[in-house]
């Protein structure tokens, strides 16, 4: 189906900033979490994890933790005996290498913290207590720590079956001549660069609370998702039950950003339990767990060149791409999602010639990972951002001035990568950014002989709502891309809208709504979204990929326009008009078009629809329900921006402090400004978090080294600056509403921009930094060597 | 199980006869024994902030308390801000006009944290307002707008008090 | 992340404290504030079988000056030092309070529990160092004074006799041009390094560059002669001995104290 594009600002609801339908009930304490809920007789999980990184798992004893006082039951691989969680690409031998992830696991660990076995007892108290009773014995096994030794030759394996420890080695493009435009290029930069290993780290940790209900046999699982109908596939998958008898809700969800996107072994692991058990089972993640055994993201090695021509044209790129995937592939992404979204994106914003890339994923013995807020691209931003300025300082160019020689200006533009973009405000973003630094005095203050200050950019674009063809181009095997909506109206003329995605903090319930409300004319507070709920929505992907505006807000507007159809063609029907003459007016009503008093009121074409059915149009069913899906089509649509940052250098201390940070953002129509703004700010946090402070790290055995917040040093309010943000609106015409994705561009703009920021304040020493997160030393040591 | 402990709480006004372990922490007994789920719990080491609720009036962390440490004191929680009958009070209104939550679950920490510091420092400009706000871990919004929400909020309410103090001079 | 089971005490006076501890031994342990020792406990890195909760015995909670002394007892909480007004002769305590972790930690961590702790970068036991403060405590064989420069043993360990608890700790003379300053990546946690400088004394102590708060007598020689500049950190970065570490080199620690110094130098000539 080809949904009419709407290009303007269509209505009073999409375009304004109404206050959050979720706002009451989250700020009186009222939220209901997954941790919140309470069952009758209900119990508490957690895992028995491993204390090595690799080993063979000799033998595992719970007889102990069984005679804990207060412990119900405690059960191993063995006794629960679930199906792997498996994810897989359709990709030959020689590019993929498929890794089943046990639920518990059972002769092999390959992970510190990788759950063996489940505990359960009658509190949260107790169950730890039982935790230490058990025993389990282990043949260690040498572990793989790094990217560079999971590829060194001889190094142990992680799994048998994936040589060279690699689950993913594709070349996706290889421009013919390459070699011969670097060996002719007037000017070749290289970046090697190495990006920590960060948690996204929701507040909420993750959780679950699951029971048998007997009368619906049915197993109902309350989680904190974003893909709940994925957690009902993995499980029946993983139970042998069928999909019907599970039931997957979501609560409120304290946030995700990724985490929680992929099916995790121990929401399965309770699940399991309290079907075995037939009583009700709670498990709650700590935040040392969380640290330590949740799916991490982002570490990665990139080694790229870029050739120039004199002008500071670009002439090509050429990519070597590794990231350390951890122990095991996640559902149902891969462990491909990182290097295929690397290599297939790369060229950015950039009009780029000839490109070269391989891809890699390697498996090493640390908890594994899942795609995080930005999936990748805040890395590859970071190198090609890092590469233009580079070559801009070699050629003695302005940065600013080398992206505008090669961003692209014309839409829709074809790139190298075979990916059409489609209209942006790439260079006017760019040149808007520079304009307010200048403005504000910045590069006077720059030049200020005292301070050791520096503005860097960053100059990108984000591909949002990838429908099922571009998923279908990474060749997963479960592919996701589409959206179902259904609209239905009752007798008080209020809706309620399904949805597929899952709002976590994006404010769903709020512009959903905005959507629906202008598509139909009625008030957003008699329409409610209804998400997070296997039983009662259809299939949906979840939310993620920043696909919940643009396709399930696509499909909610498309399933309105439908049911606003229906609307006229009862009220034609009724008022004895053409249907042709019938109109929605604007408020919760139909009327003629060429006489505006004559109209019906929603209300009363519903009383017709159920209560009256008698006087329906003979061609039209009773009830008043409209279904739609949408899915991307083409390459999807592109959201960009440009950030600009000024940080000032601590020459003691080596402390970097950000100034200012000014952003120009395009996402097309914004449905909620002040939600937009939101987006931004928050994603330009854990971008800075990503350059100046997180890093999950390990000792040489493979023993993580971050289990509190004293070690992974997530910033607060002392260290993230106000975000200034302007708005461009390039509105798209791939999406009912105009709209393009919102939720990771500030991710991944602000590790560059930070980064790039830092260098020209380096600018004097001959010091450049690559590797983020930034280490302090590393910049005291700069401004040391170079005073 | 071992011992259990009889403690009296006084959370909201309201005095509570408990029968818990001594172990129980502070937070742990407001949401799963009192079933104020309200205040949650984010990282158990008193880091993050989620728990923050005021102990006598001045912010602490439920997670770093044992409830039994607790005996004694006024604890309020996100609970009690609301009127009764579900109106916000004003600064959770400022944080709702402001966005300065998004998901939600930092949200009553920020509330209680806030609440208790303007008491203490109705005059309290942006800046320290920043640097309390600094107490807390917030993973979606960047800060800058729950910054804003209470700082617009301590703004009003000195500018309410100053309202107050002209019209008693005037009568 | 929940605390192995203990039997919970409460302490109604020093000496029940002490009796407590007498008959408890070494499973037993006190709590005043518990911000360091409830976390510990939550990852069961600590697990005392007794805890003995002090919080409510009274007379331990007094900010007093004692002619030119201070005495603070040991349940007085961080943020009532912050907000007491200490005059300029005791305002480098005051103003150090704003470097322990956040308001929230700071209105229940206590003055005795962090001396008792002995992080060795707390401020606390920085400013104990610094002004020559006298640690009292009470045990079974009464009350006794210990000098902060004995006080600090090493890592986490402190001359506190196992039944021994701190009731106050007295500051015996102003110091008017003092200061404590302190680097850490994020605000609010435990410093890389800490400096704190008396000009006047003088006296020079680190945090986080040893076991205990380290005084450097080399930089006090400097303060003495040269006064508050530049050489006072040079002679303290000297005169350390850190050890390499994942994320900070020696050679950093060592840029990071003569910075500090300096900057302690400098803000404690400013008053």
């Amino acid at each position: 189906m080809t949904p009419e594009p709407h290009l303007r600002r269509d209505g009073a609801w999409v375009g304004a900033s109404v206050p959050r339908r979720e706002d009451p009930r989250l700020l009186a304490g009222r939220g209901r979490f997954v941790d919140d809920i309470v069952l009758p007789g209900m119990l508490h999980a957690q895992f028995v994890r491993s204390t090595a990184a690799h080993a063979r798992i000799t033998a595992v004893d719970l007889s102990e933790v069984r005679a804990v006082p207060g412990v119900v039951a405690a059960f191993s691989a063995e006794d629960l005996d679930l199906d792997d969680i498996t994810a897989e690409l359709d990709r030959p031998a020689h590019e993929f290498v498929p890794t089943s992830m046990p639920v518990l696991a059972r002769d092999r660990v390959r992970y510190v913290g990788e759950p063996i076995a489940i505990v359960i007892a009658r509190d949260p108290y107790a169950v730890e207590d039982g935790l230490e009773a058990a025993v389990v014995e282990y043949e260690e096994l040498e572990p793989v720590v790094s990217d560079t030794a999971a590829l060194a030759e001889g190094a142990p394996l992680v799994h048998d079956n994936a040589p060279a420890n690699t689950l993913v080695d594709v070349s996706l493009f290889a421009t013919e001549g390459i070699d011969d435009v670097f060996a002719e290029a007037d000017c070749v930069v290289r970046i090697r660069t190495k990006t920590g290993r960060q948690n996204a780290l929701p507040l909420e940790t993750r959780g679950v609370v699951a029971d048998w209900d007997d009368r619906d046999e049915q197993l109902r699982v309350q989680t904190c998702t974003q893909v709940p109908h994925q957690v009902r596939t993995v499980l029946s998958r993983c139970t042998g039950l069928q999909e019907r008898q599970v039931r997957v809700t979501v609560p409120d969800m304290g946030g995700g950003f990724g985490q929680k996107c992929v099916v995790g072994r121990e929401e399965i692991a309770a699940a399991a339990a309290a079907l075995r058990l037939r009583r009700p089972v709670k498990w709650i993640e700590d935040r040392r767990d969380a640290l330590t055994a949740a799916f991490l993201a982002r570490e990665q090695r990139y080694d790229v060149r870029a050739a120039f021509d004199a002008e500071g044209r670009i002439l090509a790129i050429d990519a070597d791409v590794v990231c350390d995937m951890g122990a095991y592939s996640c559902y149902p992404f891969t462990a491909g999602i990182e290097p295929l979204m690397a290599s297939a994106e790369m060229p950015g914003v950039y009009k780029l010639p000839a490109y070269r890339v391989r891809g890699r994923a390697v498996t090493t013995n640390k908890a594994p990972t899942a795609p995080y807020r930005g999936v990748s691209r805040p890395q590859y931003v970071m190198v090609v951002e890092r590469l233009m300025e580079r070559a801009a300082r070699e050629l003695g160019m302005d940065p600013v001035e080398i992206r505008r020689r090669n961003v692209i200006t014309v839409f829709p533009y074809t790139g190298i990568n075979n990916i059409t973009y489609d209209p942006g405000s790439y260079r006017e973003s760019l040149d808007l950014c520079e304009q307010v630094l200048r403005d504000e005095g910045w590069y006077d203050v720059r030049g200020s002989a005292d301070r050791v200050i520096g503005i860097g950019y960053a100059c990108f674009s984000e591909r949002t709502g990838y429908g099922s063809g571009a998923f279908a181009q990474r060749k997963m095997s479960v592919v996701p891309g589409f959206d179902i909506s259904e609209v239905r109206m009752d007798t008080s003329g209020a809706l309620v809208v399904t949805t597929g995605t899952m709002s976590h903090g994006q404010s769903h319930e709020t512009t959903m709504a905005q959507i629906v409300a202008d598509r139909l004319g009625v008030p957003i507070d008699r329409i409610r979204i209804q998400q997070g709920d296997t039983d009662r929505i259809t299939y949906g992907w979840g939310s993620f990929a920043s696909r919940s505006i643009t396709i399930g807000g696509s499909a909610v507007a498309a399933a309105s326009r439908k049911l606003g159809d229906q609307l006229r063609e009862i009220a034609a029907h009724l008022l004895e008009a053409d249907v042709d003459n019938t109109e929605l007016d604007g408020e919760s009503g139909v009327r003629l078009r060429d006489a505006p008093d004559r109209r019906l009121s929603f209300i009363e074409i519903a009383d017709v629809a159920y209560l009256r059915a008698h006087l329906l149009p003979k061609n039209v069913g009773p009830g008043l329900t409209a279904t739609a899906s949408f899915d991307v089509g083409g390459d999807g649509t592109f959201s960009n921006a440009t950030h600009g940052v000024v940080v000032e250098l601590d020459r003691g201390t080596g402390g970097v402090e950000i100034l200012r940070y000014v952003c120009v953002e395009d996402c097309g129509v914004a449905i909620h400004p002040q939600v937009v703004e939101g987006q931004c700010r928050g994603g330009i946090a854990q971008g800075i978090a990503g350059a100046l402070f997180e890093q999950v790290t390990y000792d040489d055995a493979g023993q993580p080294l971050c289990p509190s917040f004293m070690e992974y040093k997530v910033p607060t309010a002392a260290e993230i600056p106000d975000v200034e943000i302007h708005h461009l609106e390039t509105p798209s015409a791939f999406t009912e509403s105009g709209a393009k994705g919102a939720g990771e561009g500030g991710t991944i703009g602000a590790p560059a921009a930070v980064l790039n920021a830092v260098n020209d304040a380096l600018r004097s020493t001959g010091v450049e930094l690559d590797d983020t997160p930034i280490a302090r030393e590393t910049v005291h040591r700069a401004l040391e060597a170079g005073s | 199980m071992t011992e259990v402990q009889l403690i009296e709480l006084t959370v909201n006004g309201e005095r509570h006869d408990l029968a818990v372990e001594p172990r129980r922490t502070l937070v742990d007994v407001l949401r799963h024994d009192l079933g104020l789920t309200g205040t949650h719990v984010g990282c158990e080491h008193g880091i993050c902030g989620a728990c923050t609720v005021l102990v006598d009036g001045a912010p602490a962390r439920a997670c770093l308390m044992f409830a039994a440490q607790a005996e004694d004191a006024d604890i309020r929680t996100v609970e009690s801000l609301a009127a009764p009958d579900g109106t916000l009070n004003d600064l959770q209104r400022s944080f709702s006009a402001h966005h300065g939550l998004q998901c939600g679950f930092c949200t009553p920490g920020f509330l209680m944290l806030a609440e208790g510091y303007l008491a203490e420092r109705p005059e309290a400009s942006k800046e320290e307002i920043r640097e309390v706000v600094a107490s807390n871990v917030c993973r979606c919004t960047g800060y800058q707008t729950i910054v804003e929400a209470i700082d617009d909020c301590a703004g009003r309410r000195r500018a309410a008090f100053q309202a107050q103090l002209d019209s008693g001079r005037s009568a | 992340m929940k605390p192995a089971a203990f039997t919970y005490h409460r302490a109604r006076s020093v000496a029940a404290a002490v009796g407590l501890l007498n008959d408890l031994g070494d499973d037993a342990k006190i709590i005043a504030g518990g911000q360091s020792l409830v976390a510990m406990m939550n990852f069961r890195l600590a697990r005392p079988e007794h805890l003995i909760d002090i919080g409510r015995v009274p007379g331990l909670d007094h900010i007093r000056r004692d002619g030119a002394a201070l005495r603070i007892g040991a349940l007085v909480t961080h943020h009532a030092v912050e907000t007491a007004d200490l005059g300029t002769d005791f305002a480098v305590v005051s103003d150090a309070m704003r470097w322990i972790g956040h308001l929230p930690i700071r209105t229940r961590g206590t003055v005795g529990g962090s001396l008792a702790h002995a992080d060795a970068t707390a401020e606390w036991c920085l400013l104990a160092v610094l002004l020559d403060a006298e640690i009292v405590a009470e045990g079974s064989g009464g009350r006794r004074t210990i000098p902060a420069g004995e006080f600090f043993q090493g890592v986490f360990t402190t001359a506190l006799e196992p039944d021994e608890l701190i009731v106050e700790v007295v500051f015996p003379r102003p110091a008017p041009r003092a200061a404590l300053t302190e680097y850490a990546e994020r605000r609010g946690d435990f410093a890389t390094v800490a400096a704190a400088v008396d000009l006047d004394a003088p006296r020079v102590v680190l945090g986080g560059v040893a076991t205990v708060p380290l005084r450097v007598p080399s930089a006090e020689a400097v303060l003495m002669t040269d006064g508050p500049r530049i050489p006072a950190g040079e002679a303290a970065a000297a005169a350390i001995d850190p050890r390499d570490e994942p994320g900070v080199s020696a050679h950093y620690r060592r840029a990071l104290t003569r910075t500090l110094v300096e900057r302690a130098c400098e803000e404690a000539a400013a008053r």
